[in-house]
């Protein structure tokens, strides 16, 4: 039996190097000092998302989310990112579903620019009506480009058909008439109703110490208050599919198909996510794109990439297989993943394939910490999904845990190759 | 910044070593100085193709056996095909390592090129080439590059011409590939947890034998700049409009880059040349974007020149905002320019620029990987120095440099405009 690979505990965040603390207005702060490079990142959300969106102003939590830094109170736009720029700093904004997110850098003399940006976008904006007309023009064109790009309308009409009715099913940009409905009142009335301090999860990583970061956040974000905060909207339920969907969006002009294939994956709480995680990797990841990479790309040489991604959420999942290919070649590719599928349904995965996979997640957590984003990722998916502060250290035990007979389990309780989505976009298809 | 070792092996190969003990962690790099610019008429995309193949089987790491075994170990690695150079890559656990070198050791000179890895590969270049077309930006970058030389091989993209793809035979891959790959043609770079004497010792073991191989001739000869304006037009599906303008730019070697990096930052915003971590800040201050996106011309901006052999080009790509012309747009570009062409900058601005190279510099510097990149990528169009004195000679870039600078490159007789022209067709529904 090949030995797995021993990782140095000491680089790995734990309890021995996170500070977690929770601010008296309910911030949720998490640090973890680094300083082998003289700079510092910032990552973090807020459950202000897209689901708090009526669906004629889809979009809205997302618009609101690029507008916190067009100006606020204090300072107008060009001010923001003239601070920001000059200090070759960072700082931006995006919405989720559940969340408005931000991520930000600076050099570590710069975190209380950084986070005085952060408390002002957050607390004080007042979305300057130009400044929202020019937006609006920017995110039209973004989805226009986005109506045209073949991975993203596969993508796209997947989670549309995968989530009918559902949040999941729409995308948190919205659509041209969505966007165009929005008001700036709408914006407002958004930001001062759900935004607010209550469960906001902030992470700072660098060359600093977890008490100054302490300090530096209770100065800018300590009085934060908004008694009036909502809590998250239940999630409809998700229902399950019924029988298979093939369908294809001709895109006129282009070369290519985009392929998106799959249906539900297990939430992250499930008891079965870590052996469906390892059946991800063997299927269509491991090596040069697992199994399914190795029959497309490797062996029939159809496809530049064709790989598989498990997305595990708070309340569901899904397990995708995606592909670039030619037109000509996509039903033979559509029919090789489904065989590949069949397979890995009805046998269980090799020991040798298992450890492979084993080996490959113990042996590439350090490296996947490298960089204080990496950190912050980490410590950030912690907090998100309540894995505990020692999950990191945990990790190979629970890893190595899982048999092949685990990951078959989980493979036949979430992949359906008798009714699974098979969605391309591209160019027309030669019958 | 700690020392890093170079030396020569007899065979020709450079080694360039830094120890970093901050993290269990090594990162390989081997580096060919073979890219785009060597590609032979009529076989343009081959060095990209001859990287490829280096994943399909060498004589002690047969075919699948390659990516399997970096990946059981938890590495990462990867390949990169460039104008200049190719450069291969494993970063590894650092007790790991020896999996890397031996690997790279091994298909220096011992790749297979079966006859039927090819084949497969033709079709999976195709498809990645395919996968470009269906960008816009691809589309109108290809035409614009092609129109911004006219013998120079910085004329193609990196991934060759469909017709050439289709005519690559495996004799060219494998006599591209033995010109190319040899020792003296090459170098290796580590960085991480290492001790300097015992790897180098490994180094020579595992390279050393490796012979040195014929001369490596690289026929490319820098192309004259521009005399006259060109302009090319891609139409193709959408309904967003976009603008490239594309100025010959400085070689990295030349003294002039510095300067012209300080006036890509002030123009539209700082670019970073980490290949990893290294974004930096975004551009809303820049001119550009507040001559054309505040103004409502455009929806962004964004720009930079690259670090090549011979002088590439400063690209500068806008995507217009719906209704505006682009006569507006390219006369704001050239006002904005113009300013920088009869006046002085501020010397605030330069150290703004160069307060943002800083910091670039300090968040590249987070990772392992990206600090092994650095040894072996400077080498490949000028030297380390020129890493290590990177941030020195921007702080010595005065007013009266951009000023001279802005006037020499940024000439209207001397770009490419391209645009791409929506043909703005519904698109059905499937």
């Amino acid at each position: 039996m090949r030995r797995l690979p021993e990782v140095s505990w000491k680089t790995l965040p734990g309890p021995q190097d996170i500070t977690r603390s929770v601010l008296p207005n309910g911030i949720i702060l998490l640090t973890r000092s680094n300083f082998n490079s003289p700079s510092v990142v910032i990552h973090g959300y807020l459950p202000s998302g897209s689901i708090f969106d009526p669906r004629e102003k889809l979009g809205l939590a997302y618009f609101t989310s690029v507008a916190l830094m067009r100006g606020t109170h204090d300072h107008n736009f060009q001010q923001i990112y003239d601070r920001l720029e000059s200090a070759g700093a960072s700082l931006g904004f995006g919405a989720s579903v559940h969340n408005t997110s931000f991520g930000g850098r600076a050099l570590a003399e710069d975190l209380p620019l950084l986070l005085g940006t952060l408390s002002e976008a957050l607390r004080a904006p007042s979305f300057p009506p130009e400044q929202i007309e020019r937006l609006r023009a920017q995110l039209l064109t973004g989805i226009a480009l986005r109506d045209q790009d073949t991975a993203d309308r596969a993508s796209l009409r997947f989670d549309e058909l995968l989530f009918p009715n559902h949040p999941y099913g729409l995308p948190e940009d919205g659509f041209t008439e969505t966007v165009q409905a929005i008001r700036r009142e709408d914006i407002l009335e958004h930001h001062q109703r759900v935004f607010g301090p209550h469960n906001m999860v902030l992470v700072v990583v660098g060359a600093i110490s977890a008490s100054q970061v302490y300090d530096f956040v209770s100065q800018a974000l300590g009085d934060w208050q908004n008694p009036s905060q909502p809590a998250m909207p239940e999630l409809p339920p998700v229902t399950p599919l019924g029988a298979p969907v093939r369908e294809h969006m001709v895109l006129p002009g282009k070369s290519q198909a985009d392929l998106v294939m799959g249906g539900f994956g297990p939430k992250r709480s499930s008891p079965d996510y870590l052996a469906a995680s390892l059946g991800n990797n063997i299927l269509g990841q491991f090596g040069m794109m697992g199994r399914i990479g190795d029959v497309v790309r490797e062996q029939a040489g159809l496809a530049y990439y064709a790989s598989t991604s498990l997305n595990a959420w708070i309340n569901t999942g899904s397990w995708e297989v995606s592909a670039g290919v030619n037109p000509a070649n996509l039903q033979r590719a559509i029919d090789l993943i489904l065989a590949e599928i069949r397979r890995f349904i009805t046998e269980p995965v090799s020991l040798e394939e298992l450890q492979d996979s084993q080996a490959n997640y113990i042996g590439r957590l350090p490296l996947s910490m490298e960089s204080n984003n990496g950190v912050a990722a980490a410590l950030l998916n912690i907090e998100r999904f309540q894995l505990g502060l020692d999950y990191y250290q945990q990790f190979p035990a629970m890893v190595s845990a899982i048999t092949p007979e685990a990951v078959l389990q989980a493979a036949q309780r979430y992949l359906f190759p008798e009714r699974m989505l098979a969605i391309s976009a591209g160019p027309e298809l030669m019958e | 910044m700690t020392n890093s070792t170079l030396v020569k092996l007899p065979n020709g190969l450079t080694v360039h070593l830094k120890e970093i003990h901050t993290a269990p962690i090594i990162s390989h790099w081997a580096w060919y100085r073979v890219g785009s610019r060597d590609d032979p008429p009529g076989l343009t995309g081959i060095s990209h193709w001859v990287e490829h193949m280096q994943f399909k089987g060498s004589l002690n790491f047969p075919s699948g056996m390659l990516d399997k075994s970096i990946s059981r170990e938890g590495g990462y690695w990867n390949a990169y095909t460039h104008l200049d150079w190719t450069t291969f890559f494993e970063t590894l656990p650092a007790e790991k390592i020896d999996l890397g070198l031996r690997l790279e050791a091994d298909r220096m000179s011992n790749s297979l090129f079966k006859e039927e890895e090819v084949e497969s590969e033709r079709t999976v270049i195709l498809s990645e080439r395919e996968g470009s077309e269906n960008e816009p930006l691809f589309r109108l970058g290809e035409s614009v590059q092609k129109a911004a030389f006219d013998l120079h091989p910085y004329r193609n993209e990196v991934i060759g011409s469909v017709e050439d793809l289709r005519a690559i035979q495996r004799a060219d891959l494998y006599h591209h590939y033995r010109a190319h790959y040899h020792p003296a043609n090459a170098l290796i770079a580590v960085a991480g947890d290492f001790d300097t004497a015992a790897l180098l010792k490994r180094l020579e073991e595992l390279y050393g034998g490796i012979p040195a191989g014929p001369a490596v001739i690289h026929p490319a000869q820098a192309e004259p700049p521009l005399q006259a304006e060109r302009r090319v037009e891609v139409k193709g599906p959408g309904k967003t409009t976009f603008i490239q303008i594309a100025y010959r730019a400085p070689a990295a070697a030349s003294a002039d880059f510095f300067a012209f990096t300080v006036l890509d930052s002030l123009l539209t915003g700082p670019t970073s040349l980490n290949m990893f971590g290294g974004g930096g800040t975004s551009n809303k201050t820049s001119r550009l974007y507040r001559a054309l996106v505040e103004k409502e011309l455009a929806i962004g901006v964004g720009g930079g020149a690259q670090a090549t052999i011979d002088p590439f080009l400063y690209e500068i790509t806008i995507t217009v905002r719906a209704g505006q012309s682009m006569d507006a747009i390219l006369k704001t570009v050239d006002t904005e320019i113009g300013q920088l062409q009869q006046a002085q900058v501020h010397p605030d601005e330069i150290a703004r620029a160069i307060k943002q190279a800083r910091a670039i510099f300090a968040y590249g510097s987070e990772n392992i990987t990206n600090q092994a990149f650095w040894l072996g990528y400077a080498e490949m169009f000028s030297s380390y120095q020129w890493f290590t004195e990177y941030m020195l000679r921007l702080e010595v870039v005065t007013p009266a440099d951009l000023q001279r600078i802005a006037a020499a490159y940024l000439l209207p007789e001397r770009r490419v405009v391209g645009v791409y022209i929506p043909t703005g067709e519904e698109t059905p529904e499937g």
